[in-house]
């Protein structure tokens, strides 16, 4: 755990897992009269990954922009690793690390010599140069490309080598701008793989925004950022226990009956035209009961738990635009991450 | 996974941040020695230009002037066609800024906490270092042209091609970090630096010129970065005065003859305006 920040002597910490590393006040940025960020305020705490979910020009560029000293707030207060971002703009620099959505490496170069160069600016002690460099390729799984040039890695190493890169310095937080869209699934997986190992191993805080709703699903909290607001900000299961229960769909072989049985045993029920739709707290474990207390043969249940997307549905009245990411849900990750938990 | 105990950044002390401005000038440099070693194409792309212009307008010239007691157009042009090789690579270094913009590496040194000055006289000292390397590779064909090379010449052509190489780095510099685009790159190459070469009296003397071609050959910064190359050059070649008054190598404002000394100080001055500017526009980029 926490190999990275091991010895930490400018804060003195064993790490506080609620320690807020990123401090936000009632921001607020504007372009002209328009409000791209329109007052926000939220915390990110030591440790967690977080993540900014919106819609197109919901203002999470402008946001991550200003978090990280790119752009000035037109309003209100910033701390990243307890600097004031309009007022020391370069200590927030060393104590961040950068990952754009577009590519920042020197494909001429190797990606030992990228990563050196990111060292002497990013001001790593030369004695440790050596050390962090294998360290963190070894957490995105390069090591044995070190001496390979860029030119000659996939998209998805070359995306691998910039979240190594960014880590080179040891950040406090680690700003992931909208990874990208033209990844294949497999990179997504190795991508996410990496983030929570950072996580896990480097206890590095990940700050990322985000307009997928399978990608925002990893995060521990979750910003739902809608015309330059947060309209909701909790932990995925909570945002989503938050809109409702779940719904146990219920088809048998007369439906009027069921309806009317669950309805007297006091479920909150609705006729649908699939059958019987039940609002119950948890949804699989309340199965066999409601098939119990239907009192007729069940031919089929469906089960459905509230997605973001409900929950984004519910705060904005509009549904956050799905794409075919939704299809590229890394199973792997999912299973890995759920063994995290 | 091993466990390499790794410090974080303790905050900078004042009397390190010197010295870490000084490696971040050196690591920049560094990188551009490192793709100039690699890019073997552009070097031997940056020799045929010159050696084309020599041979084209060398001998083309040489039947009309003729040779005098020994010294001929293609002896006159050398110096000025290795000049021409290091301002050309010079620029073209400077302006590679408009590349790293293009592949998203300038913003990985933008975004540093790093002074954009230090970043800036990398970036030019860097692009001056390969500009004097390609010139100075020229020196190979002094044997085919009789150019009489001696151990103090060649020290002292280095000496000049570094200066003239800063200068027209620097000024690369400059004038990319106020373009946004490539095309810009193109016609920047077309109205300024064609121009810039062919008015500095790098191939063919600047006497006899009408007098308003003569004034803008005296405000052209390259006249005075050329005529210490030429200077150097003749004074190994032991050539006659018939010669040296065919074939003239100095510089003459307001009917004075500028000394070498001064000319050096002018390539200077125009040196330390270009790293200001270079400086600036780096500080303004965004
Ligand atoms: N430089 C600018 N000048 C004017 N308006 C801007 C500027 N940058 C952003 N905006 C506006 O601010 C709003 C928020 O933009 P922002 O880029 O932060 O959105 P986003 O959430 O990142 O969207 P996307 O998912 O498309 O990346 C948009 O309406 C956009 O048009
Ligand atoms: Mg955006």
């Amino acid at each position: 755990m926490c190999a990275i920040y091991a010895e930490d002597e400018q804060t003195t910490r064993p790490t506080d897992r609620r320690r807020p590393v990123v401090e936000v006040h009632d921001l607020v940025r504007r372009f002209g009269e328009f409000a791209a960020v329109d007052g926000i305020s939220f915390d990110v705490i030591e440790g967690e990954v977080f993540a900014f979910l919106g819609p197109n020009g919901a203002g999470k560029s402008t946001t991550i922009n200003v978090l990280c000293t790119l752009a000035h707030p037109t309003a209100g207060r910033v701390l990243v690793a307890g600097f004031d971002v309009t007022a020391h703009p370069k200590a927030v620099r060393r104590n961040i690390g950068l990952v754009f959505q577009d590519q920042t490496l020197d494909d001429r170069l190797t990606a030992q010599e990228n990563l050196r160069f990111h060292a002497v600016l990013y001001r790593v002690p030369s004695d440790q140069v050596q050390a962090r460099i294998a360290r963190v390729l070894e957490l995105v799984d390069l090591s044995d490309r070190r001496y390979d040039l860029v030119s000659e890695f996939s998209g998805g190493m070359a995306r691998r080598l910039e979240i190594a890169r960014a880590l080179m310095h040891v950040p406090r937080v680690l700003f992931l701008a909208e990874p990208p869209i033209g990844l294949d699934p497999q990179t997504r997986v190795l991508m996410w793989e990496d983030v929570l190992r950072l996580r896990e191993e480097a206890g590095v805080t990940v700050f990322l925004t985000t307009h997928y709703m399978d990608e925002a699903e990893y995060a521990d909290r979750i910003a739902i950022i809608d015309h330059g607001r947060i309209v909701a900000l909790d932990t995925p299961e909570a945002l989503k226990a938050a809109i409702g229960a779940d719904t146990v769909e219920l088809s048998t072989t007369d439906d009027t009956l069921a309806t009317a049985a669950l309805e007297r045993v006091g479920y909150r029920v609705e006729a649908v035209p699939e059958g019987t739709r039940v609002y119950v707290e948890k949804g699989e474990n309340a199965v066999p009961a409601l098939i119990a207390a239907a009192g007729v043969p069940v031919r089929s249940v469906h089960v459905h738990r509230p997605t973001l997307d409900d929950v984004f549905l519910h705060h904005t009245g509009r549904q956050i635009r799905e794409s075919h990411a939704e299809a590229m849900i890394p199973a792997r990750v999912r299973a890995w991450h759920s063994r995290r938990r | 996974m091993s466990t390499v105990p790794l410090r974080p950044m303790i905050a900078q002390r004042p009397e390190t941040v010197l010295r870490d401005e000084a490696r971040t000038t050196g690591m920049v440099w560094l990188r551009e020695l490192i793709r100039f070693e690699r890019t073997r194409t552009r070097i031997l792309s940056g020799l045929i230009q010159p050696v084309l212009f020599l041979i084209v307008m060398g001998y083309g010239m040489a039947g009309l002037v003729g040779s005098i007691e020994g010294f001929d157009f293609k002896k006159f042009m050398f110096p000025g066609i290795m000049a021409m090789s290091v301002v050309t690579t010079a620029i073209f270094s400077g302006m590679s800024i408009v590349w790293d913009r293009e592949f998203g590496f300038l913003r990985e040194m933008l975004v540093a906490p790093t002074s954009r000055a230090s970043l800036a006289l990398g970036k030019t000292a860097g692009g001056a270092t390969v500009a004097a390397a390609q010139g100075t590779i020229m020196l190979i064909l002094a044997p085919a042209i009789g150019v009489h090379l001696t151990g103090a010449l060649v020290v002292e052509i280095v000496g000049l091609e570094l200066l003239m190489a800063i200068a027209l780095t620097a000024f690369g510099v400059f004038v990319a970090t106020h373009i946004e685009r490539m095309e810009g790159f193109q016609v920047v190459m077309q109205m300024l630096l064609f121009p810039m070469i062919f008015l500095s009296g790098a191939l063919f003397p600047l006497n006899g010129l009408p007098d308003w071609l003569t004034v803008i050959t005296r405000l052209n910064p390259l006249t005075y970065a050329v005529a210490p190359l030429r200077q150097v050059v003749f004074a190994a070649q032991h050539m006659t005065p018939r010669a040296q008054a065919r074939f003239p190598s100095t510089v003459e404002v307001f009917g004075h003859t500028l000394s070498i000394g001064a000319e050096i100080a002018i390539t200077a001055g125009f040196a330390a305006i270009f790293i200001a500017l270079a400086i600036r526009g780096f500080s303004r980029t965004e």
